[in-house]
């Protein structure tokens, strides 16, 4: 059954938002460039403006029913709402924004003080008012702030558009840890395949206002079609994998995916830990034989199940690896010279260092620093 | 006690007394008005804001005398104030409590309104999804955000309801012990021979009060404003 059912239709000037979707729990990213209406769905979810025809239910409940003149009000609605600034109140200290939603709670939240500031690693903070934070302690008083309301929805608009690289970096775990531990689903808004494809349990591509495609993120992240709107360049296949073994030696991790084995830099996490690994289009070459002295690592067979691009000089290839898909960019001057069409066996090569920081989903920020001595010994 | 004599020290506890009770009895209605002309959308808003802002620009002795007509034993609202409450303003020192109110009104709401400008509504909006309705926020956000607008508007009208005089003079006249607040007696005691020492002493006193209800709202404002920014 679905926790969240969503559809709206609703005009602001010249732009149209008519776009439905339902999670059924985890996070569910709303994905799409600027402009796409994704702000403006999760406006409608949390009650800060009523649309113009929609329906949103949450848990059974009806929030907005608009043909039965339904319109709960946003304080009644107990929807945590991240807000892309912080929105911190700069006159309450960081233990009184926290608490801030709790005189208000018909029951308590789930979490407790304690545990929701160990998770978010607050707990040095809580006497400092906002203005004495830094944007990335900000946004995660903010989001414990969210959380201590006891809210059946989070919903968070780009929380992490507003920080710079480091601080991203350092606020991710912290979203993972709140989808795998906390159980309060989550719509999540971003424009960042990074963000998105190591996060998102279920993905909805939203391209002007209109939902382009709905569905489980590695389905989505592999589809050809949509390339354009999931970011050439960043486009990516997603693999769920476990670390099978370390090799200490030459300081690599073996993960193992449906797909096969993958030698990556080292990860610092024990075996048998599942791990998330998206590897962009980019960074797969085709070739049809087993390569021989070739220094990438990792040599995936599989068949190619679509080949998209048209007459453009970039075509994009889909893979079928035992049952995962795998995508790949090519010129298509190669795909003709070595007559790839869909059916055909090859195997798709990728060099270890292509998994970089960005590939990796719930891995500490070890990685970053492996990833680069790699870089370093390979070149 | 340096040299005052009784009716002088009458006169500066009643002027002090007027401009406290000017100032907190404006207080709700200005705050309320300045969230209006802030806040609403409404025909006749621009007309609330002239009305507002008139005993601004009108001379005081003009203010003086709409009281007098509204609020006089056989004005429309005195009459029925003083039928319905038993409360009396003509000639009585809640009259010169009203006449400073007036006079202090546009400052106060000035003050407060464009704090309420300054607010951060989005911040207004993050407090009702934590479960706050529409009176929390304002209770809880809004006004602490405002509130060093609010406190220099307190200020601004009691350092003005001293100052009162035109509007004063001519509503409830000039009785000692009842409407003589210090302004309208140093004019008194101007206009006698032997007055001008006693004018002098409460030039002084007045200098002072004034000078040090400036210093309190500087200091006021300066915390409170370090508060709402969260310094």
């Amino acid at each position: 059954m679905s926790v969240l059912r969503v559809s709206v239709e609703h005009r602001l000037g010249d732009f149209v938002l008519d776009a439905a979707f339902e999670s059924e729990g985890g996070l569910t990213a709303l994905f799409g460039r600027s402009g796409a209406g994704k702000t403006s769905l999760i406006n409608a979810i949390a009650g800060l403006y009523r649309p113009e025809r929609g329906r949103i239910d949450i848990d059974g409940a009806v929030l907005t029913d608009t043909a039965a003149g339904v319109f709960v009000a946003s304080h009644r609605r107990r929807i945590g709402y991240v807000f892309q600034e912080d929105r911190l109140f700069p006159h309450l200290s960081a233990r009184q924004n926290l608490l801030y939603g709790r005189w208000f709670a018909p029951q308590p939240a789930a979490a407790d003080f304690g545990q929701i500031v160990a998770l978010l690693g607050i707990g040095h903070l809580l006497s400092r008012r906002p203005a004495n934070l830094s944007g990335g302690e900000k946004q995660r008083v903010a989001i414990g702030r969210a959380l201590l309301a006891a809210p059946r929805l989070l919903v968070m608009d780009e929380p992490l558009a507003a920080l710079d690289e480091r601080r991203r970096a350092e606020i991710l775990p912290y979203i993972e840890r709140l989808r795998d531990e906390m159980g309060v689903p989550i719509v999540y808004v971003s424009h960042s395949v990074a963000e998105v494809a190591r996060l998102a349990t279920t993905l909805v591509v939203l391209s002007e206002g209109r939902v382009a495609a709905t569905g489980p993120t590695a389905e989505i992240m592999a589809r050809l079609d949509l390339f354009p709107l999931t970011g050439r360049s960043e486009a990516g296949a997603i693999l769920s994998t476990r670390v099978a073994a370390h090799d200490p030696a030459f300081g690599l991790s073996v993960l193992r995916a449906a797909a096969g084995e993958l030698r990556v830099p080292r990860v610092d996490l024990p075996a048998g830990t599942a791990l998330r690994v998206r590897i962009r289009a980019r960074d797969v070459m085709i070739a049809l034989a087993p390569p021989e002295q070739l220094s990438a690592l990792n040599v995936l067979p599989g068949t190619i199940a679509e080949i998209a691009g048209g007459d453009g000089p970039i075509m994009q290839l889909r893979l079928d690896c035992a049952g995962e898909a795998l995508v790949a960019r090519l010129t298509r001057r190669s795909v003709e010279t070595l007559g790839l069409v869909p059916g055909k066996s090859v195997y798709a090569v990728i060099k270890s260092i292509a998994f970089d920081r960005h590939a990796f989903a719930g891995v500490p920020d070890g990685s970053a620093s492996a990833s680069a001595d790699a870089e370093i010994a390979e070149g | 006690m340096l040299g005052f004599s009784p009716e002088e020290l009458t006169a500066i506890k009643l002027s002090l007394r007027v401009g406290f009770w000017a100032m907190l009895g404006s207080l709700p209605v200005a705050l309320a008005v300045a969230m209006l002309l802030s806040r609403a959308r409404f025909w006749g808003l621009s007309l609330l804001n002239a009305v507002v802002h008139l005993p601004l620009v009108m001379p005081p002795v003009v203010t003086g005398y709409i009281l007098l007509l509204l609020f006089g034993r056989r004005g429309p609202l005195g009459a029925f104030l003083a039928d319905c409450c038993g409360i009396v303003f003509a000639f009585r020192w809640t009259g010169a409590a009203l006449a400073c109110a007036v006079m202090g009104f546009p400052l106060m709401v000035r003050s407060m309104r464009l704090s309420i400008d300054a607010v951060d509504r989005r911040l207004e909006a993050a407090a009702a999804t934590l479960g706050a309705n529409r009176a929390w926020v304002w209770l809880t956000v809004t006004l602490p955000l405002i509130l060093p607008g609010v406190l220099a508007g307190m200020i601004l009208s009691f350092a003005r309801a001293l100052g009162e005089f035109g509007a004063t003079i001519t509503f409830v006249s000039n009785i000692p012990g009842e409407t003589q607040t210090l302004p309208t007696a140093i004019y008194t005691l101007l206009q006698v021979p032997s007055g001008e020492a006693g004018a002098f002493r409460l030039t002084l006193i007045s200098i002072a009060i004034s000078v040090a209800a400036l210093l309190a709202s500087e200091a006021v404002v300066r915390h409170s404003s370090r508060r709402a920014a969260g310094l």
